[in-house]
């Protein structure tokens, strides 16, 4: 303590003294049943907490008690498989960003904070349990045109044969890291599935593989995302801004582009 | 047919009709600017726009297309958008990742609307009737006249004055957005955004003056 304030070290301590935390959690039976928030009061959270391990100390607790645990989808706890999802405050993977929730620290709250987790919303995106949703939406997304079509009898050729300019392929690979977790869907106002989307139709469109299926490609792609239900996109940019991958907007500038230019070909 | 009913096509729609309605406002404050700075061409000007017969039955009903499509369309992604999120959140933090305008263009634009069907009133009904239904004889020194007398009343003139900040709002998101929804973000972008955003602010401070001017400088007879 220097003149009576914490210094840095004590200011490190500060991530063990515990939290009391207020939550409104949404509890849903199943994707027929009504839902709705329940409160709950959680003691002794920690600062380096993930927000995951948050919830399995109050599912523990649940349990201890004989109540049903609160569902919620997590997997790699590392950011990088797009499974954990949750609208924390109102916000996709919570205040923190380019975090998923899994990633996301306790840290970023304070002692007495009432915190509101709620699924991701999206008619496309039906409740499952709890807080957990059904994304395979993006799944059919995908198996619309997110690939490309290899010679795989054994005469495949060494994709680095190809020579790619590099700017090309760091755009793509920038639009490769989209982890499907919907978070733009989630964060968009109209509930637009447009941010993902253009990620997986950039990724093949900026390399000379992807080229060769690329008018079929973005066409079968949009035509099954409006399908599924999602909303139209209105530029309001939220969805680069909850994406804890910083995925761009270029990327729907850019599917714009191709789908323009490909509904013209025919 | 899959352009047409494709989520993507009426961003397009959407962003076409709007720069062409971009258009027609700058012609429209540049006109208007002659009543404050040149009575004698504004006459000149609005005589020319409301007998030239390619303005009129080829112009003007374009126009006039541009102007519902854009806020018919609209309506329709409004209503689909709605759609697509029937259970909202019990606490949406909109204002984390998004800025007020973009998030609520359809209140700008109903403003606007309920704006043009005034204007429309104003003006344009009242053209028609000199013209068409009254059959009056032309006057190319009639216009100026008109013009200044209408913004006599302060209602009026406060009525145009708040639309014209909405449609500004409109502007600050709806100008640059169109690029965007037209495939264009390239190195480009921000010299774009700050010439959008420019104008989202001139004009309609242009119009705001021209009517605050003509109520404060009324014609003595």
């Amino acid at each position: 303590m220097v003149d009576g304030k914490p210094n840095n070290e004590q200011q490190t301590t500060n991530n063990y003294i515990t939290m009391k935390l207020y939550l409104k959690i949404w509890r849903q039976k199943d994707a027929s049943s009504p839902g709705k928030i329940v409160d709950y009061t959680l003691d002794g959270v920690e600062g380096d907490m993930s927000f995951l391990e948050m919830l399995d100390i109050l599912n523990e607790e649940l349990v201890s008690k004989g109540e049903e645990p609160v569902e919620f989808d997590h997997d790699c706890r590392e950011g990088i498989c797009g499974t954990c999802s949750l609208q924390i405050n109102g916000e996709p993977h919570g205040p923190d960003r380019l975090v998923t929730t899994c990633q996301l620290h306790m840290r970023k709250f304070n002692d007495g904070d009432t915190i509101v987790i709620e699924p991701f919303r999206a008619n496309a995106f039906p409740v499952i349990k709890d807080l957990i949703v059904d994304r395979s939406a993006f799944d059919r997304i995908q198996q619309a045109g997110g690939y490309i079509s290899v010679n795989t009898s054994g005469n495949t050729v060494d994709a680095n044969c190809i020579p790619i300019n590099k700017h090309d392929a760091d755009e793509a690979m920038d639009a490769a890291t989209c982890i499907g977790c919907g978070a733009c869907v989630a964060a968009c106002k109209n509930a637009s599935a447009m941010l993902f989307t253009s990620a997986k139709v950039s990724q093949f469109a900026l390399l000379p593989q992807g080229r060769v299926e690329a008018v079929e490609r973005v066409q079968n792609m949009v035509r099954q995302m409006d399908l599924e239900g999602f909303g139209n996109c209105t530029n309001t940019g939220a969805c680069e801004v909850e994406c804890p991958k910083g995925i761009s907007l270029t990327n729907i500038a850019r599917m714009n582009r191709e789908y323009l230019s490909a509904s013209l070909k025919g | 047919m899959s352009l047409i009913k494709s989520s993507l096509a009426r961003k397009y729609v959407m962003a076409l009709s709007g720069l062409f309605l971009v258009t027609f406002l700058l012609l429209h404050v540049t006109i208007n600017l002659a009543s404050v700075l040149s009575p004698d061409f504004f006459n000149e000007a609005s005589h020319f726009m409301g007998y030239n017969p390619l303005v009129q039955f080829l112009m003007q009903p374009i126009l006039i297309i541009g102007v519902i499509v854009h806020f018919v369309m609209g309506f329709v992604l409004e209503i689909q958008n709605k759609k697509a999120r029937s259970i909202g959140y019990v606490k949406y933090n909109g204002s984390a990742n998004a800025p007020w305008v973009s998030r609520n263009m359809i209140y700008s634009g109903l403003v606007v609307l309920a704006f043009l069907a005034l204007h429309f009133y104003d003006f344009w009904v009242h053209e028609m009737a000199y013209k068409y239904v009254e059959a009056n004889p032309e006057d190319p020194t009639r216009y100026y006249h008109e013009t200044v007398e209408k913004f006599a009343p302060i209602w009026r003139t406060v009525l145009y004055v708040i639309s014209f900040v909405l449609l500004g709002l409109h502007l600050w998101h709806g100008f640059a957005s169109s690029f965007q929804s037209m495939g264009v973000n390239n190195k480009y972008t921000p010299n774009i955004k700050k010439c959008a955003k420019t104008f989202a602010v001139v004009v309609p401070l242009l119009f705001a003056f021209i009517a605050i001017y003509h109520h404060l400088n009324p014609i003595t007879h």
